[in-house]
């Protein structure tokens, strides 16, 4: 509960500052908004449905493209994890491939395919795949050699092995996968629809940076931060952390 | 014979593909419901000679037999029981002891199967923990669980009680002796404590090293239990001190002249 508190006092004392800011004029009322015209643009954006209409659209590509992204990464990731000879072949790739920021494979969609919404997903399944791929691949080589051992000497072998023991095993790494996987879609969601034509969350952030209308770009910003921390907290990071207490990866 | 060990050779290969050769010409001939421990200096094989009878461990040379068939690889008729209790964490105590048994027995038989051996280590109480929610002993017992719910010709331990204390170990010995009267299992028991092998064994088996091989196999008539303080157990002990130290100093004394010639 202090927390709590805590973190609303401080809010409060951010809102100040941007207050106090305002009223004493130092930049123009056109580039810096007062907090009460940006809870205006929040309200009418949501209110008139615009914004409600570009987070659905942001949420289709996020989930198609999460989707296909665990779905490769996960192949890619359990071939490299399972063969050496993929692994050495390709694992250098992967890493070079998995630091490439996002934004940058968006002139790539558009130029492959126009500004339609399969270039938004295509970009972002390229933010999401390599890092799913990584963690897969590291998850698969995490799995004790023992209980790979002990699994043998109770006749578990081959399929029924990597079922059995090294899917569930690895299970706290995919997660950390998943949840990686997910910011990093995120992050390229919003490069693709801020370049694309529309519609999405990006794109409504860029429209509102043509028309100049500053309290609209900082409404988006909050929104864009707002999903990005919840869905992280209260979705991904739960997750995960439920799945090391259970594996007894996390002392309580 | 019942697990017949025979002129049994094992050589790994380094990264330059040069062989080390850890024993070789090793025999040994166990009998069925026999306790046998082996001995020796770290180093010898003795791990490795266990992981070669689970079938995790390749054979240079010789054959090892299981009632007359030969072993090629890990199977169900041999149970193993690691120094790490290696219990699958995903899985809950009944789950664990469960796992060898899927598609052996039916489900009702195999739930009453793991029931009567957790019972058998006492934790039917905690059936269903977590396996990291247990005491390292605890833990170690399901491994014994588990491995013995397969029903496996051969009990293999390598080293079982040797990250305990000497309480829990004690407890374990006390319970380790009424499972095997009980189940009448053959058990090959590898450990570092010469009076944990004489307080348990009907036989214990002395490894040397450098090459490995075996130097001398006691035959303990001794009733159980066994007292620390009994003159036998003490002239046995005596016995199995003084060739286990001369390995020893043997493989100092080596480490230390390789030392000094660098
Ligand atoms: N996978 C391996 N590759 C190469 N050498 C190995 C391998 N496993 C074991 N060795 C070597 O074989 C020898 C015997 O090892 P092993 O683990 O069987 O000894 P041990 O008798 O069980 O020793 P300890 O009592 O310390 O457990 C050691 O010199 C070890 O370095
Ligand atoms: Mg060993």
């Amino acid at each position: 509960m202090k927390l709590a508190i805590k973190r609303i006092a401080f809010l409060v004392v951010v809102l100040g500052i941007w207050q106090l800011i305002y009223s004493i004029g130092i930049f123009e009322n056109i580039v810096f908004p007062s907090p009460s015209k940006v809870a205006n643009a929040l309200y009418t954006g949501f209110a008139d449905g615009d914004f409600v209409k570009a987070l659905g659209a942001s949420f289709r590509h996020l989930f198609m493209g999460l989707f296909l992204a665990i779905l490769f990464g996960t192949t890619i990731g359990v071939l490299l994890g399972k063969s050496r000879q993929a692994d050495e072949t390709a694992g250098m790739y992967l890493i070079a491939l998995q630091s490439i920021p996002s934004i940058v494979w968006v002139p790539l969609a558009i130029m492959l395919f126009g500004f339609s919404e399969f270039a938004v997903v295509f970009v972002v399944v390229l933010g999401g795949t390599f890092v799913m791929a990584l963690n897969v691949r590291i998850a698969i080589h995490s799995v004790p050699p023992q209980l790979i051992r002990a699994a043998r000497t109770m006749g578990t072998n081959g399929i029924p092995l990597f079922f059995r023991i090294e899917v569930p095993s690895s299970i706290p790494y995919f997660m950390t996968g998943i949840r990686l996987a997910w910011a990093f879609s995120w992050r390229a969601l919003m490069a693709g629809e801020l370049l694309s034509n529309g519609p999405g969350l990006g794109y409504s952030l860029r429209y509102a940076q043509d028309y100049a209308r500053m309290d609209q770009v900082i409404a988006i910003i909050i929104i864009i931060g707002v999903i990005g921390a919840v869905v992280d907290q209260l979705v991904f990071s739960k997750l995960e952390k439920n799945v090391m207490r259970r594996w007894g990866l996390l002392k309580t | 014979m019942f697990l017949a060990v025979d002129n049994l050779g094992k050589s790994f290969s380094d990264q330059d593909d040069e062989s080390f050769e850890v024993f070789s010409e090793i025999d040994l001939n166990i009998e069925e419901n026999q306790f046998v421990s082996l001995l020796g200096p770290s180093g010898c094989g003795k791990s490795t000679l266990l992981s070669m009878v689970a079938g995790l461990e390749s054979i240079s040379k010789g054959s090892i037999k299981l009632e007359g068939e030969e072993i090629k690889k890990a199977g169900p008729d041999r149970g193993m029981v690691f120094q790490s209790p290696s219990l699958f964490p995903w899985l809950n105590v009944k789950e664990n002891v469960l796992f060898p048994l899927k598609g052996h027995w039916s489900k009702q038989e195999a739930s009453e199967r793991a029931d009567r051996f957790l019972k058998m280590v006492h934790l039917s109480r905690f059936k269903n923990h977590y396996t990291h929610e247990l005491s390292g002993g605890m833990q170690q017992r399901v491994a014994i669980a588990r491995a013995l719910a397969m029903d496996p010709k051969v009990l293999l331990m390598d080293e079982p009680f040797g990250a305990l204390d000497e309480q829990t170990r004690h407890i374990l010995h006390e319970e380790l002796m009424k499972i095997w009267q009980e189940t009448q299992k053959t058990i090959l028991f590898v450990t570092h404590s010469i009076q944990e092998a004489i307080k348990l064994s009907d036989r214990v088996v002395v490894m040397g090293t450098r090459p490995g091989r075996i130097i001398a196999d006691f035959t303990i008539d001794l009733p159980r239990p066994r007292k620390r303080e009994d003159e036998e157990v003490i002239a046995l002990e005596r016995k199995v001190m003084d060739l286990l130290e001369g390995e020893i100093n043997k493989v100092l004394k080596e480490e230390l002249s390789h030392e000094v010639s660098y």
